[in-house]
């Protein structure tokens, strides 16, 4: 593992948000440093993906404050937003590649758009990229002949193509085969500490996260409930992380929706269906 | 009360949806820089929305011409006035049915491609990963499509206009037997440029814009499911031809010249 910066590079104080009356984060404070990596782990819904878009600008907090690479997020326009996200990269829960470039231009999207470097040093920078992702030879495949490890790999190529400062990733290991699984695991944390930048994971695949990072925050409920670094994760006596740690079907997170008693439902007749 | 609750509901819903495009259109004209400074953005649109209809167009072009020989003919005999055939169909095709039909025409083939690939692109979260990667998706993918579809319309309007009066020739000289040198001649002499092809021209833009305008802000307004673009092709093609048809009554009312 990395040896963490001290200045945080993402800090969070007291952020909350909500669509429309349904509010998703009820104030959450977190701070990731350069180097090190972070997973955001939760169940569905929890509100972990509304928690990235934030920290890349693409919404805003309703109160609270989100800071980037010491910038205040909410006062931020355009361009300056733009400006920042120069220094960002994300992967997509499925890639995102586009669809009509091949591979090679994929990754050379970034580079072609935000620098005016000749076209073999692009050649390159894109080779390079595709290098550490094992799929150097795969330039001249389109998007659709990928397998789903292949095409992941791919987007991570694209998203660190400007070597940024900060990583984020959406559900990196979603419908993914162990092999694949555990590449793009090891390759998250290496590229982390190639670049030593900042990586925020979102995910729910517990066993393989707690392999490769730093510290976990757990969020339920638009809170965080839990964090800690694995040992101390996986030492954890607090209900809601050992449901997680341990996959139990109920627990703090509960297995049935909200309903009325099941012998009043089963039984009974008012309001029943 | 449901029913004036409904209509009412439908008219806010209206002037909402016609502030979002109007909003939506102030900024594809702010970042439309870039598909001029970038031109070859701008002329692969051109070519799959524009190149790519030619056969269609054509066809459909010299198909329309020939129907427009055969009942001209029928109508203008009855008068003794056979030999105008070329007037009637080139003022027919020029100043009306070339802008319209090649209108109808590219909406269906090319605006709902555009409103397609547009909404596929955001339910794959493709416009979202632009975005975060700093890239406008206004002005890289949204605008240059707008702008190769008002490019693309009016040469389309006038190749299917062009294949029509052939279409024309064909079946009133070559199968019908009206004398070449009158259908040609009378042609000349009665379509004027400015008032009848000009006319043709404002109404192929206009046209062009709005299909193109119509097809992008429904590919980038979708809701991103299959079945959300799959409702976005279809209100593309069908406020398009709406659309089409009103702007055709407003714009031929403002050339009319018959009083």
């Amino acid at each position: 593992m990395s040896v963490a910066s001290n200045a945080p590079l993402v800090e969070l104080k007291g952020v909350r948000f909500a669509y429309g009356e349904r509010e998703i984060l009820k104030g959450i404070d977190l701070s990731v440093r350069r180097g090190q990596l972070v997973a955001i782990m939760g169940g569905s819904g929890c509100g972990k993906t509304t928690l990235l878009r934030l920290i890349g600008g693409q919404l805003r907090a309703a109160s609270g404050q989100v800071t980037v690479g010491g910038e205040n997020l909410s006062s931020l326009g355009r361009s300056g937003m733009y400006a920042l996200r120069r220094r960002m990269g994300m992967l997509f829960q499925f890639g995102a590649l586009f669809t009509d470039m091949s591979v090679f231009d994929n990754v050379a999207f970034p580079l072609r758009e935000h620098t005016r470097l000749p076209p073999e040093l692009i050649r390159d920078l894109v080779l390079m990229k595709l290098n550490a992702v094992g799929l150097r030879g795969a330039g001249g495949l389109m998007p659709a002949e990928l397998s789903g490890g292949m095409a992941r790999r791919v987007a991570l190529a694209r998203a660190v193509a400007l070597d940024p400062m900060l990583i984020m990733y959406d559900e990196p290991f979603a419908g993914l085969d162990p092999i694949s699984l555990g590449v793009i695991g090891q390759l998250i944390r290496r590229l982390n500490d190639a670049l030593g930048a900042a990586s925020i994971m979102v995910t729910h695949d517990i066993h393989e996260s707690l392999e490769i990072v730093d510290y976990v925050y757990f969020v339920s409920d638009g809170q965080i409930v839990a964090e800690g670094t694995p040992d101390q994760i996986r030492a954890s006596r607090d209900p809601f992380v050992h449901q997680f740690v341990c996959a139990e079907a109920d627990g703090p997170v509960p297995f049935h929706y909200p309903a009325r008693d099941v012998a009043d439902d089963l039984l009974g007749v008012e309001g029943g269906r | 009360m449901n029913f004036f609750a409904s209509i009412g509901a439908g008219v806010v819903n209206g002037v909402w949806k016609l502030g979002l495009v109007a909003r939506f259109f102030a900024l594809l004209l702010r970042y439309s820089g870039q598909s001029f400074l970038r031109l070859h953005l701008t002329i692969r649109e051109i070519y799959f929305g524009g190149v790519l209809s030619l056969v269609i167009i054509a066809v459909s072009g010299l198909f329309v011409g020939m129907v427009l020989g055969l009942q001209g003919y029928e109508t203008l005999q009855r008068f003794g006035s056979g030999d105008a055939l070329g007037v009637l169909v080139a003022l027919s095709l020029v100043r009306e049915l070339g802008p319209v039909v090649a209108g109808l025409l590219f909406a269906s083939r090319a605006g709902s491609a555009i409103a397609a690939e547009i909404g596929l692109m955001k339910t794959t979260e493709q416009l979202k990963a632009m975005d975060m990667m700093a890239v406008n998706p206004i002005a890289r993918v949204v605008a240059p499509r707008f702008w190769g579809g008002v490019i693309s319309m009016p040469l389309l309007a006038a190749i299917f206009s062009a294949m029509g009066v052939f279409g024309g020739w064909l079946i009133g000289v070559v199968l019908i037997g009206v004398d070449e040198g009158a259908f040609w001649s009378q042609m000349q002499s009665a379509v004027d440029f400015r008032h009848d092809i000009m006319n043709g021209v404002i109404k192929s833009a206009v046209f062009g814009v709005a299909v193109s305008l119509i097809a992008v802000f429904e590919g980038y307004d979708c809701t991103p499911t299959a079945e959300g673009v799959s409702r976005a092709i279809t209100r593309t093609v069908v406020s398009s031809a709406l659309a089409i048809l009103a702007l055709d009554f407003v714009l031929t009312s403002f050339m009319f010249r018959g009083l």
